[in-house]
């Protein structure tokens, strides 16, 4: 067992059935399938990682790659709205802290939610009930978890208002959502989920609906405020840029799975997978020179119901043809190490990967 | 060169999506026949003028629908836009920059000033006048999802402006949508399909393929890639540029990202508040930006670099947010939120000016160049506090180059002195002294001379010499 | 949310002006115009031309258009006299004229109508909104299930059958088949547990369609409500799902509701005709039905107007309760 463990992290493909993990939050294998009219989404499809108290997660990938998905999942978010027949399907480990909350009695992980770990969400004008003042959110936020009076609540919510910037947070706790600014709701949001001082928070798209101006207030918030509680954080986004801010390792998911995974420089000066290379290629910079052109990925995302067959980025990948028999349109690529908690899943040789990012890419780039 | 560089790229990147090399040819044979694509006016000579443009959105209120304000969604505004070039606008949400879109395509009607396209005035043109225009100048919207009928197939949708305009294509309607569909990378044969059946980024395609539809010369994008994936963005900012290359297309092209407005444009517009705060060529823009705005702006956008992570000696974080364009504040816009506001700040506009070839500012007190009201030296309280939040280094380097600019104008040109003395501030005495420093540091490098070299110098110049208690850069 | 307040009752005083004017011109212009006579009418077909005449005087028929406007505006707020030679008769106050066909004046039958009326709207409306929306919000939250599809059934016959079709299928089980119940109406002075005899099988015949209704709406309210980010925020928050339902999607399905029910009771307010026709209950409905077939125009005119203000109260009842609701109303 321990073996099977051991060698499982070395591959970054636990085995599931091992106890006992050493990491603050540990995802094995996780699955997420929707099934619809149409067939089985399979939403997040097979997914593993580790995150340290303190840390930061960036996890990216486009429209449809599965990666608010998988913050829902591990909220246990994913059966919590869904009523009827049309259940999500779920398998894998999630440990939190110890506790593995898939199989956890679903009163359990309720408790857990918004005390052990909290969310952020991008439109905070939709995230937040119209209905309610500020403070009412954030008050109720905090006496699910603490058995206080209102009065003691709201002064806590003040003080969070306080702390996350939000000016004259005695008058303005009375205020409601459409009384704020963007950039005020999503600082309002922030306060409300760290009310409880969680230690896992996740934080989806956090600033894709704000300017770019609040996008700077807000991400230097959440750096100084997780300084501060020193929680473990995961960021989901599409955006390089911002998890370039915020994260420590990256995890760049597509079509509901991770093809490469590895702390932030890793990926970003010595990315192995052709996917990551797109998404680098895809943006205009603004610290380089002006390049001539933009290196687009060719084609759209995949569909989650008919995946294509063996690596699902195979009909999109430039370098489709360079491992031999086809083993590209066939056999599903593995995360394997390519370097120190360096991970990517590509039938392409390590030497191959290496000369075409250093030859082919990242001159263009 | 630049070129020859581009058809490099070009050749290089057949194994992509965009299937415009490949199909161009044959659509540049056609262009030869038809000798429509491009249509007349040397590229340079100005397309569309606008001047003193405003538009105001009246809120009314209570039973009798009294006006009681005004959105000033777009307060007075002066640009061109020449042939066959980009020019890109710039702003946060609420700037205005969407109305300026909707007012120069003729899509809202303007409150007061004048839009010349061509050099005939359009302004008041009713739907009628504006028929034959609506030809010359097509419009690209931001959501490709309820910006195409669903009930409608392609074929209908792109071939639409044919029927509203009378317009018989050579050929046939349907060989010419057919057509259009391959120059922006669709397969012809997707004719029949009706939208649902295509992903965002072939949506987008399919409005852009519909703007082209009648060729024309002034395309507006709004927003036209920020719905997309980052790796379809890329597919369609290539094809806009292929296009426009192509068939000498002039663009406005509207967005929030700058560094997607980066890559697109030759000429970039910075709005605020219903204001161009800075209008420049789109090297200077980026590599010497004169707004304060622009700069924060700029230092704003996250770089995809984990080593610049937390660059906080880069960036300088303004404080607040947008004021609201009901009530704008007096004088220049920004002054709320600005680390150099001053007191003439408060009470004059400064106007639009072109302080370098190329490159028009709206400021009193711009970066990277001599200052315009150097007898205004007393930040306001309000500027103070936002110079907290600009990092030290950034203040520094302002200071430092701000002074070498000086510099280099005051040898060339000693007796000009281009700021405007009218508006003799009320300078608060007690913190006079403190800030003489910021003026005294000023000259002491103008006389330093060489602005080349004084660079690392000025900057430790004006450290020391306005170390003390001077309250931009050492606020704290 | 004081402004609030004083806008809307103000802009209620001036709609129902503009309404009695309205219903002024309804009918005593449009008769005019279309050339029946309304004293003719009055007085019945064999009259000789002095009487007809002398109606015609002591109801002001020949006055300007506007001196009867004022007239008819001032006999509602103020009362009014009718004189003609010697003939006074005063109408007290809320003078709504006399009955073409009984000559009483109207206003004392309806103020003797309108409670049976009231009792049988508001009854049901308790009824429908306990079982409707219960049965929409099951309904939401076991979407798919047999449960959804056999309530949705159920709702549909409610919608689709009508009131006569289910008010004599219940008097034909409970009252004459199985005998449970009288069904005859009693006063409710002179029993309490007659009155809700005789009441119970028309409440339950109304808030059945109505309950039905409301049933779809909130099913398909709630289901939209359960799709947005807040609900999801609240369930990141760790509340309990009933906390959930209750406190967080409740409040917002509420507000379509809100603007139905008003519509509804205040439309009922005129008489649920059909159900009180099937269970003879002497509302307003039944009276109605009597003034039309006679062409009885005041009292048309009167139960018109009464609905209105009953329309005009019941929305004013809900745009209240809306801004209770719904803070971002009160800025509107």
């Amino acid at each position: 067992m321990t073996e099977l463990s051991k060698s499982g992290a070395a591959v970054g493909e636990p085995t599931g059935t091992s106890p006992a993990p050493t990491a603050f939050l540990e995802v094995r294998d996780l699955k997420v399938h929707f099934p619809t009219d149409d067939g089985l989404v399979k939403s997040v499809d097979g997914l593993s990682f580790q995150l340290e108290k303190g840390k930061t997660l960036g996890i990216v990938g486009e429209s449809g790659s599965g990666k608010s998905v998988t913050s829902l999942g591990i909220m246990g978010l994913h059966t919590a709205g869904q009523y009827g027949k049309r259940k999500a399907r779920i398998s894998g480990e999630i440990w939190l802290d110890g506790t593995e909350l898939l199989s956890a009695d679903p009163d359990h992980v309720r408790k857990l939610r918004g005390r052990e770990m909290a969310m952020i969400f991008q439109d905070p004008l939709s995230a937040l009930h119209p209905y309610y003042t500020i403070g009412q959110q954030i008050v109720e936020a905090y006496r699910i978890h603490h058995k206080v009076d209102k009065k003691t609540a709201k002064r806590r919510a003040v003080e969070m208002l306080d702390r996350v910037g939000i000016p004259q947070p005695d008058k303005r706790v009375d205020s409601y959502p459409h009384e704020f600014s963007g950039g005020m709701r999503q600082r309002a949001m922030i306060a409300m989920s760290l009310v409880n001082n969680p230690e896992l928070l996740i934080a989806d798209e956090p600033t894709t609906a704000l300017d770019v101006t609040v996008q700077a207030q807000i991400l230097d918030l959440i750096r100084d405020l997780q300084k501060e509680f020193g929680s473990a954080v995961i960021v989901i986004t599409h955006d390089l840029g911002v998890v370039a801010e915020l994260a420590d390792d990256l995890l760049v998911m597509y079509g509901g799975r991770c093809v490469e995974r590895g702390p932030a420089e890793k990926v970003f000066y010595e990315p192995r997978h052709p996917y990551t290379w797109g998404l680098l290629g895809s943006m205009p910079r603004l610290d380089r020179d002006q390049q001539e052109r933009l290196i687009p990925v060719k084609g759209s995302p995949p569909s989650l119901i008919n995946l294509p067959s063996g690596c699902a980025f195979n009909p999109r990948c430039p370098y489709a043809d360079v491992p031999k028999d086809d083993v590209t349109r066939t056999v599903r690529p593995e995360l394997t190490e390519v370097g120190s908690k360096h991970w990517a899943a590509c039938h392409m040789s390590q030497e191959q990967r290496e000369r075409i990012w250093t030859e082919e890419i990242a001159p263009k780039l | 060169m630049s070129d020859e560089a581009k058809d490099e790229t070009k050749g290089k990147a057949k194994d992509e999506a965009v299937a415009i090399p490949a199909q161009s040819d044959g659509t540049q044979e056609k262009a030869g026949g038809t000798a429509t694509l491009t249509k007349g006016a040397a590229p340079g000579e100005t397309l569309l003028k606008v001047t003193g443009l405003q538009k105001h959105f009246p809120i009314k209120k209570g039973l009798l629908q009294r006006q009681v304000g005004a959105v000033r969604a777009v307060d007075g505004i002066d640009f061109e836009v020449r042939s066959g070039e980009t020019l890109g606008v710039v702003g946060e949400s609420g700037c205005g920059k969407s109305t300026m879109g909707r007012l120069i395509t003729r899509l809202l009607e303007p409150t007061a000033g004048k839009v010349e396209f061509q050099g005939k005035d359009i302004t008041h043109l009713g739907v009628g006048g504006m028929r034959p225009l609506r030809r010359d100048v097509q419009m690209i919207f931001q959501d490709p999802y309820s910006s195409l009928n669903p009930r409608h197939t392609i074929g209908t949708i792109v071939s639409a402006p044919f029927k509203l305009q009378g317009v018989q294509p050579e050929g046939g309607v349907k060989k010419e949508v057919q057509r259009l569909l391959s120059v922006v990378g669709l397969n012809p044969e997707h004719y029949n399909r009706y939208p649902h059946e295509f992903s965002g980024g072939q949506r987008q395609r399919i409005g852009i393929a519909r703007a082209l539809a009648l060729n024309p010369r002034l395309v507006v994008a709004d927003e036209p890639v920020s719905a997309l994936d980052v790796s379809i963005q890329a597919q369609v900012v290539n094809l806009l540029d292929d296009l426009q290359d192509e068939l000498g297309l002039t663009y406005v092209i509207i967005a929030h990202d700058l560094s997607v407005v980066r890559h697109v444009s030759d000429r970039i517009a910075v709005m605020y508040l219903g204001k161009i705060m800075e209008l420049a060529d789109r090297d200077l823009l980026y590599k010497s930006p004169m707004h304060p705005y622009t700069k924060a702006l700029m230092s704003a956008v996250p770089i995809p670099d984990p080593a610049r992570r937390g660059a906080k000696s880069e960036r300088i974080l303004l404080k607040g947010d947008v004021p609201s364009p009901i009530s704008p504040p007096s004088g220049c816009r920004f002054h709320t939120r600005c680390w150099k506001a001053t007191q003439i700040c408060t009470t004059t506009e400064p106007p639009l000016k072109e302080l370098r070839p190329g490159q028009q500012v709206a400021c009193h007190h711009p970066e990277n160049f001599e200052d315009q009201a150097p007898q205004d030296v007393v930040l306001l309280t309000a500027a103070k506090e936002a110079a907290e939040l600009v990092s030290e280094d950034a203040l520094a380097e302002s200071a430092a180059t701000s002074a070498a600019v000086a510099a280099e104008v005051e040898a060339e040109s000693p007796a000009d002195t281009a700021s405007d003395g009218g508006d003799e501030p009320a300078a608060e005495g007690a913190d006079d002294g403190e800030n003489a420093g910021d003026g005294a540091g000023n000259a002491e490098e103008s006389d330093s001379g060489n602005a080349e070299e004084s660079d690392s110098g000025s900057a430790d110049g004006s450290d020391s010499g306005s170390a003390d208690e001077e309250p931009p850069a050492k606020g704290k | 949310m004081l402004a609030y307040l004083i806008r809307r009752l103000f802009a209620a005083a001036v709609m129902l002006v503009v309404i009695i004017l309205v219903v002024f011109c309804i009918f005593f212009l449009v008769p005019k115009w279309a050339g029946v006579d309304i004293a003719l009418n009055f007085v019945g077909k064999q009259a000789d031309p002095a009487a007809v005449e002398g109606v015609r005087e002591k109801l002001g028929l020949g006055d300007p258009v506007l001196v009867q406007a004022w007239e008819f505006f001032k006999g509602i707020f103020a009362g009014r006299t009718y004189a003609a030679g010697g003939d006074v008769t005063h109408c007290a106050a809320p003078c709504f004229g006399y009955s073409f066909k009984t000559e009483q004046s109207v206003w004392p039958v309806l103020t003797e109508r309108f409670p049976v009326t009231l009792a049988l709207a508001l009854g049901a409306a308790v009824l429908w909104l306990i079982f409707g929306v219960a049965a929409g919000v099951l309904s939401a939250l076991k979407r798919g299930t047999l449960w959804d599809r056999g309530a949705m059934v159920v709702a549909l016959a409610g919608v689709s059958l009508p009131i006569y079709f289910t008010g004599l299928l219940s008097l034909a089980i409970f009252s004459y088949g199985l005998g449970w119940i009288d069904g005859e109406f009693v006063p409710l002075e002179d029993s309490f547990s007659g009155w809700i005899g005789g009441m119970i099988l028309p409440w339950i015949t109304l808030a059945f369609l109505y309950a039905a209704m409301y049933a779809r709406i909130t099913r398909a309210t709630m289901l939209e409500i359960l799709g947005e980010d807040y609900i999801r925020t609240a369930r990141a928050k760790g509340l309990k799902e009933q906390v959930v339902i209750s406190k967080h999607a409740m409040r917002s399905t509420l507000t379509p509701l809100l603007t139905m029910l008003g519509m509804d009771l205040g439309a009922l307010m005129g008489g649920a005709i059909l159900t009180e026709t099937t269970f003879s209950l002497p509302g307003l409905g039944q009276k109605v039905l009597d003034a039309i077939k006679n062409h009885d125009l005041p009292f048309i005119l009167g139960v018109v107007l009464i609905t209105s203000l009953a329309v005009l109260i019941a929305n004013l009842v809900v745009d209240i309760l809306y801004a209770v609701i719904d803070p971002r109303v009160r800025l509107a």
